[in-house]
């Protein structure tokens, strides 16, 4: 196709556009919603999704953690695992990862005066654990822990009321040894913090390292070590590195493997957006080749003098294609400015907390933070376009098969 | 036939595949909508029967703080007497009273702490599904046993078997320790690992004994033959008790605010969705109709030269829209009714749904659950809009002057 062919068919192609304006701006309008929706939908679902695994990320904490082989299923003292090695701890160096950790997490007993409650002691470096799950931010009341071997617990808003205890007061926590033995002592509340998902308040108390494994008698044992790089959509690429590092008798696992569900929730993810831009797609294919046949209708006469003046048959297909592409590119471009003008006021979050518990349940917080993704954003695009001019072929074929004779003693 | 009836019709097929690919934009979602809203409603259903199955009931009695702050000695006195009386007002046998305490369960071996609620064993049954997953030992014999049965995953971690010992320790009603051992009787397999791991249940007249509860107790569950006959037992219930002002009656809803909110939430994303597809189907019919009309001018300028009215005309209009809709109607919940109809039978999967079903309560494969509702709802909002988007091409008739008209090209 020459410059020249291409120009007139370019002109052409806008003139009938605009030939029948109401069919055209109807037919926008369609475009603009539909890609508006899929462009809009994936952004909160994104959004969604993404909290989820931060939070959940963030729950576990750590993208990649190493336990023993039972530890998982049998949370216990007794599944306990050594501190680092070198070899592991070279490895860790190699690899480039930012921050690692270790954490003694067992099932235990806290009680006040008042009450007793199920929790999930966990004893942590306070240094470097803040660096990958614990927020210092989210302690409301006192502080944070120092070091390893300091005497106070953290415990959540949640269950300080649970306890009907506070701020300075002692409570007692109870856990067994490794040789069942019950192993309890006293601590003193030094921290109060608030969980984005209210229900860890209730799970989740924190102590120093050491001082745990001097309560539970561990010897420089742990139950897992956390590590992270911050990254958690590209673990893979460092997880196989340390990997080789560690001893054969350890599970390491990356998060998508350690929750399953949150795993689960990434890739089904992608492929809902997939489907949800498909079968939007599918929904406005109909009016599009209903538009073009239209229009390729009421141009029969039209058509068929074309070619009788000597219009190859290629050129007419060309020209309702050129239609129909010019059609998708205008939708396109208003769907896409109507999409990120909606979702850049709402940066801020949607608030939705008239269903938090719900939330809570899904896994996810009770702001709906969109997220405009390029990549979907440029598969809505890219579907609409290809799928879109595939769909406008066989209309665009059917014009430039008329027979010319018969088509200039058609009556529109 | 009507006249008008009979020329809507020719009309449409007038334009052969116009008319085709509208209707099939219809059937296209009316199909999706029939499929997803039976989907939902299955799930649904089962989403909120398994959850309370297992233990929360339809509805329970609590003293009234129990329910925002569960704590021991939020209970009520008389807990076996109000069920018996309860139980014979309301000649019902799916009524059970309980206590829930924490203990520090410990075997030979392991130590964990649990939530242990004492139970009516000849009335628990009636309630909870939990009695009837037992799957090695058995249930209670007695109400007063010093007997306990434990989920498999917890029998696994603490290393015991059924005829195995248990100690447990733990603060009693008034802040005494409270000490005892029992004897496991079973063990229950429930498939939810969460509930296999936690769940531990005492006979309530023990229960009562080691955690100085005297005749107190924390709830009542009651559940109705039917989810639809709740709010019906509630009022029932709410009359019974009246007189007592510390107690209070709690639905599902409130026992539960985590599932009805996820259903919320899940319709809520549902109805963006569909809302989406039922106005780009309402876009095309608007198209189809304007064009319509619009390369009738000159056919609708002679009839009105001839005497039609107006009005009769935009009702022809409004005809073969209803005609046209109707079609999409009709086949689109044909079809989707032997889709949904033949995936609740075979059942419905989707890779990574297994996971995502697992932490509703749900199994790994979903049940679409036909009825009048799923099977109209999408559809008819797709039949309305269709019909308000033909209203503009239909108004525009009344603008028309037959003179002008019937020179248009």
């Amino acid at each position: 196709m020459k410059i020249t062919s291409f120009n007139i068919i370019f002109t052409l192609a806008w003139r009938n556009l605009w030939r029948n304006h109401r069919r055209t701006l109807i037919m926008l309008a369609a475009i603009t919603v539909g890609v508006w929706a899929m462009i809009f939908m994936t952004a909160l679902m994104r959004g969604m999704v993404d909290d989820m695994l931060l939070n959940g990320i963030r729950n576990l904490p750590g993208e990649v953690q190493i336990h023993h082989p039972e530890y998982r299923d049998d949370p216990s003292i007794n599944n306990s695992i050594a501190e680092p090695d070198t070899k592991l701890l070279k490895a860790l160096k190699l690899a480039n990862v930012k921050v690692w950790t270790s954490r003694v997490r067992v099932p235990a007993v806290i009680s006040s005066e008042r009450d007793s409650r199920g929790i999930s002691l966990i004893g942590i470096e306070p240094e470097s654990e803040s660096q990958i799950g614990f927020d210092r931010d989210s302690i409301i009341e006192g502080r944070f822990l120092k070091d390893s071997s300091d005497t106070g617990l953290i415990i959540g808003a949640k269950m300080a009321e649970r306890l009907e205890t506070r701020l300075g007061k002692r409570v007692v926590v109870m856990s067994q040894d490794p040789d069942n033995n019950i192993a309890d002592r006293g601590f003193r509340i030094v921290g109060i913090y608030k969980a984005k998902i209210a229900s860890l308040e209730e799970i989740n108390i924190y102590a120093g390292l050491a001082t745990v494994q001097k309560l539970l008698k561990l010897d420089k044992q742990v139950s897992e070590i956390a590590i992270t790089n911050d990254d958690y959509r590209h673990v893979d690429s460092w997880y196989q590195e340390i990997k080789k590092a560690v001893d054969v008798n350890l599970q390491i696992l990356p998060w998508y493997e350690v929750d399953t569900y949150l795993g689960t929730m990434m890739t089904m993810m992608d492929g809902f957006v997939l489907v949800w831009v498909i079968i939007i797609f599918l929904a406005l294919s109909f009016g599009l080749v209903n538009t073009l046949i239209m229009a390729v209708f009421e141009r029969i006469r039209e058509i068929g003098l074309m070619q009788a003046l000597g219009m190859r048959p290629s050129m007419i297909l060309y020209q309702i294609l050129m239609e129909s592409l010019l059609l998708l590119l205008i939708g396109l471009l208003l769907g896409n400015v109507l999409a990120v003008s909606t979702i850049l006021p709402l940066q801020d979050g949607i608030d939705v907390s008239v269903v938090a518990k719900g939330m809570e349940m899904m896994g996810s917080s009770s702001v709906l933070y969109p997220a405009l993704k390029l990549n979907d954003v440029l598969l809505a695009n890219v579907i609409v376009i290809i799928l879109g001019l595939l769909t406008s072929i066989l209309p665009a074929w059917h014009a430039a098969s008329f027979d010319p004779v018969e088509a200039l003693g058609k009556h529109s | 036939m009507n006249i008008t009836l009979r020329m809507a019709w020719r009309n449409l097929w007038r334009h052969k595949r116009r008319t085709w690919l509208t209707v099939s934009a219809m059937i296209f979602s009316n199909l999706l909508l029939v499929f997803s809203i039976s989907l939902q409603f299955g799930s649904y259903r089962m989403m909120i029967d398994n959850t309370l199955k297992a233990y929360t009931g339809h509805l329970q009695i609590q003293q009234q703080k129990y329910n925002d702050d569960p704590k021991i000695r939020h209970s009520f006195d008389g807990v076996i007497t109000l069920a018996n009386d309860l139980r014979e007002k309301l000649a019902s046998d799916r009524i059970a009273a309980r206590a829930v305490a924490f203990a520090m369960t410990s075997s030979e071996q392991r130590s964990y702490g649990l939530q242990i609620i004492g139970v009516e064993p000849k009335y628990e049954p009636n309630v909870s599904s939990l009695p009837g997953l037992i799957k090695v030992g058995k249930y209670f014999s007695d109400i007063n046993a010093q007997e306990i049965i434990i989920g498999s995953v917890l029998a696994r971690n603490l290393r015991v078997k059924v005829g195995d010992e248990l100690t447990l320790l733990g603060g009693g009603r008034d802040g005494s320790f409270a000490a005892g051992v029992v004897v496991i009787t079973g063990i229950f397999n429930s498939g939810n690992v969460d509930i296999d791991r936690s769940m531990a249940q005492l006979p309530l007249g023990y229960f009562q004994s080691l955690f100085a509860m005297g005749q107190q107790g924390h709830n009542i569950v009651i559940n109705a033959k039917d989810l639809t006959l709740v709010p019906e037992l509630k009022d029932k219930i709410d009359n019974i008790i009246a007189g007592d002002d510390k107690l209070v009656v709690l639905n599902w809803e409130k026992l539960q605010p985590g599932l009805k909110q996820a259903i919320q939430a899940d319709m809520a994303s549902a109805w963006f969705m569909y809302g989406v597809l039922i106005i780009l189907v309402a876009f095309s019919v608007l198209n189809t109709q304007l064009m319509s009309v619009l390369e009738r001018t000159r056919e609708f300028g002679t009839m009105m030269a001839l005497g039609v009215k107006p009005a009769r005309i935009s009702a022809l209009i409004m005809t073969e829209t209803f005609l046209m809709s109707s079609l999409g109607l009709v086949i689109g919940v044909m079809l989707g009714a032997a889709l949904s109809y033949y995936l609740s039978i075979v059942g419905f999967s989707y890779p990574g749904m297994e996971e995502m079903a697992e932490r509703f309560n749900l199994p790994g494969k979903m049940y679409p659950s036909l009825s009048l509702l799923s099977l109209s709802l999408g559809p008819g909002i797709v039949f309305l809009f269709s019909l308000i988007a033909a209203i503009y091409p239909a108004l525009r008739l009344f603008f028309l002057q037959p003179v002008s008209a019937m020179k248009a090209v």
